[in-house]
């Protein structure tokens, strides 16, 4: 199956899961932005969970299916379209070989995952298929997409062949050009992509040391998403935290989440593309399950921080686990399912 | 000692200075644990004076479930590493610190690849050849490698060569460059914007992707500067290929 990238969007770049193993070398593990999205739009195209995905963000791209091809959109709703037709999202749909995707008004969200059955098939490196814009590896040649770049897919699995022959051979698809299901991830299984979220904090490495007034005003005000946030971090802006008194820190390795706090006193959540060591005070550390919810926050957005204990943040991870573990199970039983019921 | 990084990491101080027996410390947790590893453990990130361990918590999970049956599921995979780790340390043997490495990094000083040499010089009440000496004679300690890809934080900078960062940072500083800010020295493996006085460049590599070791050095080693002509560096670089 084969892509290509007539108009590439605002940003829109190929991502895995990241790049593991390689910190100590200065090396972040990068990857999707919301990793609940991303998963999901492989489970729903029958891919390994590792199969590299397209992340577009904001401003969608237009894109050409040259084969007939089975693919799945989660994340922010974008308007997709096919030949002005809505492509529903959280669900398989297969298109016919010509059709044309395009994305329009951003209208939830930040961040759109399109997968394709097989996975977007670029050269590994260093064990990733990710794209790190500030190093330059990964993905197509280091690089955001550009019109006429063509990506190619992996080798489907035979239920994603199999759906995909069964959508496409019911019905004439007329001017549609798609079809998906009836079938698709309730919406209690996504994530809650809410206007101001509120995300919830665990103890960072020096929330001691800061003031009793500023965790307060941490958790009582809201910060807001500055506009030169980015796929490394996210700064805030809003009241400022400051410390009990001046401290020099040895610089330690910080992660996806970490919220650190330079002398300015306004905060920086550490994202994907995240420096692997940091020398700031880390007042907080963003639950993991709650990451998905920051991704897709865009800038001028209204964040509310929420306290959490390490142990319940935990447990929350391996609830999400869990249940996506289970929605797997139920898409698979879906795709093998013989004559769908329509 | 050990306390949690978010909900896949842990975070394991050996000391809260930077010393060379702190930093013994932490190559030998390091290297303990990847020798003594466990079903999980992703990776782990040497500095200054901590080691930070990634695991996966799915994993560690299952893993605990299926080795101490049922009833297991009140301890969190967090515990469980510490556990593991704790368990793993009691048992270290310091007798890794003797297995460090040399390298000795080829470096043009002045002109062209280091236009701030004789700035630094002049603030130091030294020529610039001075300034080579002291820097070519010093064994650096590379203490971690981080904040940008191969970029290696080294101790042991001679003091009397140290100088303030300068007041308006370069907007772009060549990948290889060896720079000296305060009392710090190093070297920029990829090309970008840098506040440190610039005194030479480097023809190695410090950054190949396409390596099994994509950064040349790694925490623990040791690094000599050693003075090459433009010359040198030219054929060196056409060597590189």
């Amino acid at each position: 199956m084969k892509m290509e990238v007539i108009r590439p969007g605002l940003l829109s770049t190929v991502q895995d899961e990241g790049r593991y193993g390689y910190r100590r070398h200065g090396v972040h593990p990068g990857g999707v932005m919301d990793t609940f999205a991303a998963r999901t739009a492989n489970m729903l195209v029958n891919n390994l969970r590792n199969a590299a995905v397209m992340e577009i963000t904001m401003t969608g791209p237009e894109l050409r299916f040259h084969e007939n091809s089975l693919i799945a959109l989660c994340g922010a709703d974008l308007s997709a379209t096919v030949n002005d037709q809505p492509v529903p999202l959280w669900r398989p749909v297969a298109l016919m070989a010509g059709s044309v995707l395009k994305f329009g008004r951003c209208r939830s969200g930040l961040r759109a995952y399109l997968s394709i059955a097989g996975g977007i098939e670029v050269n590994e490196v260093m064990g990733s298929r990710s794209t790190d814009l500030k190093t330059g590896i990964g993905g197509l040649g280091g690089r955001a997409l550009r019109a006429g770049d063509i990506l190619s897919a992996a080798a489907a699995s035979w239920e994603a062949r199999a759906m995909l022959q069964q959508l496409l051979g019911q019905a004439k698809l007329g001017k549609t050009q798609m079809k998906g299901p009836i079938w698709h991830l309730s919406s209690r299984e996504w994530p809650l992509y809410q206007k101001d979220p509120v995300i919830r904090v665990m103890l960072g490495a020096d929330t001691s040391k800061f003031t009793r007034e500023s965790l307060e005003r941490l958790y009582k005000e809201q910060y807001v998403i500055a506009p030169q946030s980015n796929r490394m971090g996210y700064r805030l802006e809003g009241s400022r935290l400051e410390l009990e008194q001046p401290m020099s820190r040895l610089s330690e390795a910080v992660t996806y989440g970490t919220v650190q706090v330079p002398a300015d006193g306004q905060p920086i959540i550490l994202m994907a593309d995240h420096q692997t060591i940091g020398g700031y005070p880390v007042i907080a550390q963003v639950a993991r399950v709650d990451l998905p919810v920051l991704a897709q926050a865009k800038p001028g957005t209204r964040v509310a921080f929420q306290p959490i204990t390490h142990e319940e943040a935990q447990q929350l991870f391996l609830e999400q686990e869990r249940r996506l573990q289970l929605s797997a199970a139920f898409i698979r039983r879906r795709l093998t399912e013989t004559g769908d019921r329509q | 000692m050990l306390s949690p990084l978010g909900e896949a990491g842990v975070m394991i101080r050996c000391g809260d200075a930077i010393s060379d027996e702190v930093h013994r410390r932490v190559i030998s947790v390091c290297a303990w644990l990847e020798g003594n590893s466990f079903p999980g453990l992703v990776e782990l990130v040497p500095s200054f004076a901590s080691v930070a361990l990634f695991y996966d918590p799915i994993v560690v999970a299952e893993s605990a479930r299926s080795a101490l049956g049922k009833g297991t599921h009140r301890v969190s995979p967090y515990q469980q590493v510490c556990r593991m780790i704790l368990s793993r340390l009691e048992m270290l043997e310091d007798s890794v610190h003797n297995q460090f490495r040399t390298i000795v990094i080829p470096v043009c000083y002045g002109g062209p690849f280091g236009p701030d040499l004789e700035y630094v010089a002049s603030e130091n009440e030294l020529t610039p050849d001075e300034v080579v000496a002291i820097h070519t004679s010093g064994e650096y300690l590379v203490h971690m490698i981080g904040f940008a890809p191969g970029f290696p934080y080294l101790g042991g900078l001679p003091k009397r060569i140290a100088t303030p960062r300068r007041a308006t940072p370069r907007l772009r500083v060549e990948a290889g460059t060896v720079g000296i800010g305060g009392e710090q020295t190093g070297i920029y493996p990829v090309a970008t914007p840098g506040g440190w006085h610039c005194i030479g460049r480097t023809p190695l590599k410090l950054f190949r992707p396409e390596h099994d070791l994509p950064s040349l050095l790694q925490a623990g080693d040791r690094v000599r500067f050693e003075a090459i002509t433009e010359q040198d560096y030219m054929e060196w670089k056409e060597g590189e290929g």
